[in-house]
């Protein structure tokens, strides 16, 4: 039996790539890899994991479709109370996060989420995570039987997964009704005005623009450089901007040729969503703000101060 | 409706330069400024605006120690019927398995009544994510994390949760249950010096284990942190440095280079 199990996770039929990802550093682990994938209709899902794991436990529920946590943690601490890996990964992602913890308690067992790496030492399980808004790193330990961990997307690279070909294993478990949450069905967002996809320039703006009524500035850079405007997440938490411009893990992932980061620190779910771009410049007034880490330029300053000199030159070169 | 709102004050650290302590495990404290978590201020106008429109009471919680109250006055002030800190001085590890025990034990022992227990989705400092959902496990009630919107019905609530990449789901919930709030659900109102000294003298409820028949063996962590470091900071940016026009300079440059203009 694997040490460490992988809870499958998968959407409207497909399977998510921090499936892979999290297979990925299992294999790594340990070569015993077992996964684990529960819902519906699994016939095609099941054809895309199976080849990576030496077994694939499936868990066939009639009207589960999609993720539930209700029924998922009956079914999983079922079969954890039999099976007892050392560890189970499950995505930090949306379904990770309604689903570990509460599993963990019915387990009596240590969860540690969001971490980016992990592994064994003398019997414990060790997971490095990230505190204070990416400043500091933690390495947290836990020594229940089994420990459950999510795990941020991206953290593990799937290319050169080992083709394992395990054999699936079909199990059913009693379950009772889940009656308390109810799936009415998924909400798509709008069709966005401004497709910032497909901007090869970006200027976008954080927290440390300070307030909408310099929004116009950050708009006026952008048209000046044939870019467009987009945002971090706390600029429409705060309604400055609408959310068809949010970049990072719960708005847009973006690739452009140029992306200026204004005002943004360079939380984990932003960075993910904008680390693709060919070149990163970011203006921050901290030094320590993590930006820093992904911009291949850097600039440590009041971005209020920064674009209306950067407004000027622009429009200087240009008579 | 009956609103239970779970609180945690906690360092701002933008634009400071974090140190570890000597425990190697915790940052220095000396002198940070303390906030609100963002998501728990989030969670904390839903639960005003719930009471607000259905009548009911909000109750206020938090886990730690005196000057933690700041943010029970916080909530007070926008209206909050009853405050409640729980703190024990023999609780050095807390994790958030512990946490939530604690607030699950003061919630059965004060039989405060509920409807709903709304908390953050996360705190700000240390991001686990996990207060919330091991709450109602504890309580035996339903729950949903990254709510962006609560639609109260009768005996139910028609909720939105946030997926990945602008993707929503919609669910119905049986209540009572708890409820993780999402930034951005509502626009948190102001909060003046003044209303916070109006209620100044307003009795905070204060717990200890003993208050809450807890014997502290009972109250361990599940997870332990064993140390704080910094990041690796892979190559990092290349600082361009200078007056502002000398940074302009730079800047028209490498958009040359990139030919951006």
């Amino acid at each position: 039996m694997g040490k460490v199990m992988v809870l499958v996770e998968h959407r409207k039929g497909e399977i998510r790539e921090i499936t892979y990802e999290m297979l990925k550093k299992a294999q790594e682990l340990d070569k015993e890899v077992e996964a684990v994938l529960i819902g519906e209709d699994l016939s095609e899902l099941k054809q895309k994991v199976r080849p990576y794991c030496s077994k694939l436990i499936t868990v066939k529920i009639e009207g589960l479709n999609e993720f539930n946590s209700e029924p998922y943690q009956q079914i999983l601490s079922q079969l954890l109370t039999q099976r007892k890996p050392k560890i189970l990964l499950i995505g930090h992602s949306s379904q990770g996060m309604d689903l570990a913890p509460s599993l963990g308690v019915a387990l009596g067992c240590g969860v540690i989420t969001d971490v980016v790496d992990f592994g064994f030492q003398n019997g414990e399980v060790w997971a490095i995570r990230q505190v204070y808004g990416g400043k500091l790193s933690a390495k947290v330990k836990a020594s229940s039987e089994t420990v459950i961990l999510t795990v941020r997307s991206g953290s593990f690279d799937p290319q050169g997964l080992l083709v394992l070909e395990g054999e699936e294993e079909e199990v059913s478990f009693p379950l009772a009704p889940f009656p308390y949450k109810r799936f009415l069905g998924f909400l798509e967002a709008p069709k966005a005005e401004v497709d910032i996809t497909q901007a090869d320039i970006i200027v976008s703006v954080g927290r440390g623009i300070g307030g909408p009524e310099n929004i116009p500035l950050a708009e006026e850079l952008a048209k000046a450089l044939g870019g467009v405007l987009a945002c971090s997440r706390p600029v429409v938490d705060k309604g400055w901007l609408p959310k068809e411009r949010q970049v990072g893990t719960s708005g847009k992932t973006v690739k452009p040729k140029i992306y200026i980061a204004l005002g943004i620190s360079g939380a984990f779910q932003h960075v993910a969503g904008m680390k693709g771009a060919q070149m990163i410049i970011a203006v921050n007034k901290d030094p320590k703000a993590p930006i820093f880490n992904v911009a291949h330029y850097g600039i440590v300053g009041d971005v209020l101060q920064v674009i209306p000199n950067l407004l000027n030159k622009l429009k200087g070169r240009k008579k | 409706m009956n609103v239970i709102v779970c609180l945690k004050r906690v360092p701002d650290v933008a634009e400071i330069d974090l140190q570890v302590d000597a425990s190697g495990k915790s940052i220095k404290t000396e002198g940070l400024p303390y906030v609100l978590n963002d998501w728990d201020n989030y969670a904390l106008e839903e639960a005003i605006r719930i009471k607000e429109k259905t009548g009911g009471k909000v109750y206020a919680l938090t886990v730690g120690e005196e000057a933690d109250e700041e943010v029970l006055r916080r909530a007070l002030a926008l209206g909050a019927e009853e405050a409640l800190r729980v703190w024990d001085p023999s609780l050095r590890e807390i994790d958030p398995y512990v946490i939530a025990l604690l607030l699950s034990k003061t919630i059965k022992d004060n039989a405060i009544p509920f409807d709903l227990i709304l908390t953050g989705v996360q705190a700000q400092d240390d991001g686990y994510a996990q207060v919330g959902p091991i709450l109602a496990e504890l309580l035996s009630i339903p729950h949903v994390t990254l709510v962006n919107r609560l639609e109260l019905q009768e005996k139910r609530v028609k909720v939105k949760r946030e997926l990945e990449g602008g993707l929503e789901e919609e669910l119905e919930v049986e209540l009572p249950a708890l409820f993780t709030i999402q930034s951005g659900i509502n626009e948190p109102r102001y909060v003046s010096i003044l209303g916070i000294k109006r209620v100044a003298k307003k009795e905070i409820k204060v717990l200890d284990l003993s208050a809450l028949k807890l014997d502290p063996g009972e109250v361990l962590p599940k997870i332990k942190v064993e140390k704080l470091f910094p990041p690796p900071v892979g190559k990092g940016a290349e600082i361009l440095k200078g007056s502002l026009d000398e940074i302009s300079e730079k800047l028209l440059e490498i958009f040359e280079k990139g030919g951006v203009i």
